[in-house]
């Protein structure tokens, strides 16, 4: 049962096509995991839909239609959607890591935390993370907004628990230290626009190795 | 849209053609495109919408808001370069043969939706097609509040949870 959902403005963001390319990344992760989240972001569209419709219409050339039809070779419309792929992740993640949960090409970050960064545009950065139950990310604030999406297991902060699903977000008014529940290793899909400020020593020395 | 989906209907993709090509074209300029980039582009969409057309699902979407989509990706692909991450489908897909009912208040519900922004204050209404122009920043974006969403949403909601009892 999700209980933390993305922001109206998210969503907004999302449906306008305004969010970095990280952020859409993870707003379309949550919304494969969430009919809630996937009703209304199809609202938001609706809205985008009215958008168009009233927009004074330009003229297109008088030869565009059949240059249309050329572009489409004679090609008859597909009948149906092909059939998603089942997989452990959500099927956009699956495209950025270029395969499943086994195919995540990890690195050890230190204290038994593993990260994986995400090939996306520059203005914000997406990275999983694997956190082996009980341990804690170190205490840190936010410069700018940081997304967490729990893919597994758990975590908890002092604002709340998140489990299998939950988007927590987090912005400058926040430093906390997320730590994974007991039980399982917690995955998660983190996405920030700006690096994260670590409070102690050691984390700091860390941070350019980390890349957040 | 569903005789071009059916029965790749020539006739009647001419007319959706007729409608929103000009749109697309408009909203592309609007975003930010030449006039011949966003001729261009929008012959790119509504190539999309023919071959694409067996996915629309009149119960969750109408014609203007799936074409919208479209639009969107493509402004994104030509004018940032960037990719677009999309939510996974849903895997029953659209029903072989849609609810009536369903489209029809869904239709209903999107000329209501259409109503209520067209009867906005113009700034506020000027705020909401700038950033589905991809004008405004993510800041600006999160101070944009009380969209008419109410009844459209519920209904979207409503045809989601009819998929999912297909499924039990
Ligand atoms: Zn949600
Ligand atoms: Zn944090």
């Amino acid at each position: 049962m999700i209980r933390h959902h993305l922001s109206d403005s998210l969503l907004t963001g999302y449906s306008t096509g305004s969010l970095p390319e990280a952020f859409s990344l993870l707003v379309a992760t949550h919304v494969s995991l969430c009919d809630e989240c996937r009703a209304r972001l199809e609202a938001q569209d609706a809205v985008g839909g009215a958008v168009l419709e009233s927009c004074e219409a330009v003229a297109m050339s008088d030869s565009s239609f059949a240059a249309t039809l050329a572009l489409l070779g004679g090609a008859t419309p597909e009948r149906e959607k092909p059939a998603p792929s089942a997989g452990v992740f959500p099927a956009p993640l699956r495209e950025y890591i270029g395969g499943d949960a086994g195919s995540v090409r990890w690195r050890p970050v230190g204290g038994g935390v593993r990260q994986a960064i995400l090939p996306t545009a520059k203005g914000a950065s997406a990275r999983l993370l694997y956190i082996p139950a009980g341990t804690a990310v170190p205490d840190h604030g936010h410069t700018g907004t940081e997304l967490t999406l729990v893919l597994s297991g758990a975590f908890d902060d002092a604002t709340d628990h998140f489990g299998p699903g939950d988007v927590e977000i987090a912005d400058e008014d926040l430093e906390h230290t997320p730590v994974a529940a007991p039980g399982e290793p917690c995955i998660c899909l983190a996405v920030t626009d700006a690096p994260l400020r670590f409070n102690g020593l050691i984390p700091r020395l860390l941070q350019p190795f980390l890349k957040i | 849209m569903l005789a071009v989906a059916r029965n790749a209907d020539q006739q009647a993709f001419a007319s959706l053609f007729a409608r929103f090509a000009p749109r697309v074209k408009a909203f592309l300029i609007k975003s930010g495109a030449t006039p011949t980039l966003a001729e261009d582009c929008a012959q790119d969409v509504m190539a999309t919408v023919w071959r694409k057309a067996g996915q629309f699902d009149p119960t969750r979407a109408s014609v203007a808001t799936w074409i919208f989509t479209i639009a969107r990706n493509r402004r994104i692909d030509i004018l940032r370069r960037d990719r677009r991450p999309e939510p996974q489908d849903l895997p029953w897909g659209p029903e072989p043969e849609p609810d009536q009912l369903d489209a029809m208040v869904l239709q209903q519900d999107t000329e209501r939706l259409s109503a209520a922004l067209a009867a906005l204050p113009d700034n506020q209404r000027a705020l909401i097609e700038r950033a589905y122009f991809g004008d405004l920043s993510h800041g600006e974006i999160a101070r944009i509040t009380g969209l008419p969403l109410g009844t459209i949403k519920s209904r979207i909601r409503l045809a989601l949870e009819k998929l999912r009892q297909t499924m039990t």
